[in-house]
């Protein structure tokens, strides 16, 4: 089956985890992953300045790992993440910020491509949201 | 053939960027042309009151932004009848035409979609 996942909660939320530990289920057991796509607090996920307490579990580099591991297609929504701080090079020159911190693997887009993974995916699973 | 996506709006238009953020999702769809619903539920009702006055809380007017739906093929837009109920709203005079749905309408049609998405 073809999954895409949106996920809506930072990588402190226990929802983040649970998207993260379907993702690698689902990819266990033979199935497709089209598209990540991070949204609203969910972007946070994709900051490279996410530190978390040595006796916790890190679920931002647990993302990190496994999409590079499996080589995803792991899309950040823009307009949420220039909210909320988390920019790539591009972005914080455009707009004249002191620091980038969104890296490889993840990319920056819009919310089209959750459209366009929905319309190519069997299943919508979202994780997180009010 | 395209899928059809519902969109599930829970939050007040001045609890934070969600109520915003669902209608995005709406908006960016309606763009690509693809069959979409938008279901305001619980406090997502909210954004349905007529007249309000987000400046007061130095708040930007969401309202401008709901009525670019059907402008963006968004026709079908719902509420939950115990969710305005619940609130003290009116079904009529608010600010976008919704069906209002009862409790079984609201189960059918989430049924009715392909997929959908909670905000």
């Amino acid at each position: 089956m073809k999954f895409a996942i949106a996920v809506f909660s930072p990588g402190h939320a226990p929802s983040s985890r649970r998207a993260l530990l379907f993702a690698q289920a689902a990819l266990a057991g033979g199935h497709e992953i089209v598209r990540l796509f991070f949204y609203q607090d969910g972007v946070h996920s994709a900051s490279a300045n996410i530190v978390t307490p040595q006796d916790e579990n890190d679920v931002p580099a647990q993302w990190r790992e496994f999409i590079s591991a499996q080589r995803l297609d792991a899309v950040v929504c823009i307009a949420a993440a220039l909210r909320r701080g988390v920019l790539n090079d591009e972005e914080a020159n455009r707009y004249q910020r002191p620091a980038a911190n969104l890296p490889a693997p993840w990319e920056l887009s819009g919310l089209g491509q959750l459209h366009e993974a929905a319309q190519g995916a069997d299943r919508l699973l979202c994780f997180g949201g009010d | 053939m395209a899928k059809s996506l519902l969109i599930i709006s829970r939050q007040a238009p001045w609890s934070g960027p969600s109520a915003r953020e669902a209608l995005d999702i709406a908006l960016a769809g309606g763009a690509f042309d693809l069959p979409l619903g938008m279901l305001f539920l619980d406090d997502g009702v909210f954004q349905l009151a007529a007249n309000q006055q987000p400046a007061l809380l130095q708040q930007k007017n969401l309202a401008a932004n709901l009525q670019a739906l059907p402008m963006f093929g968004v026709e079908e837009l719902f509420a939950a009848a115990s969710s305005l109920a619940e609130r003290g709203l009116g079904a009529d005079g608010l600010a976008l035409p919704v069906e209002v749905l009862d409790d079984a309408g609201l189960a059918a049609l989430i049924d009715r979609f392909d997929q959908v998405v909670t905000l």
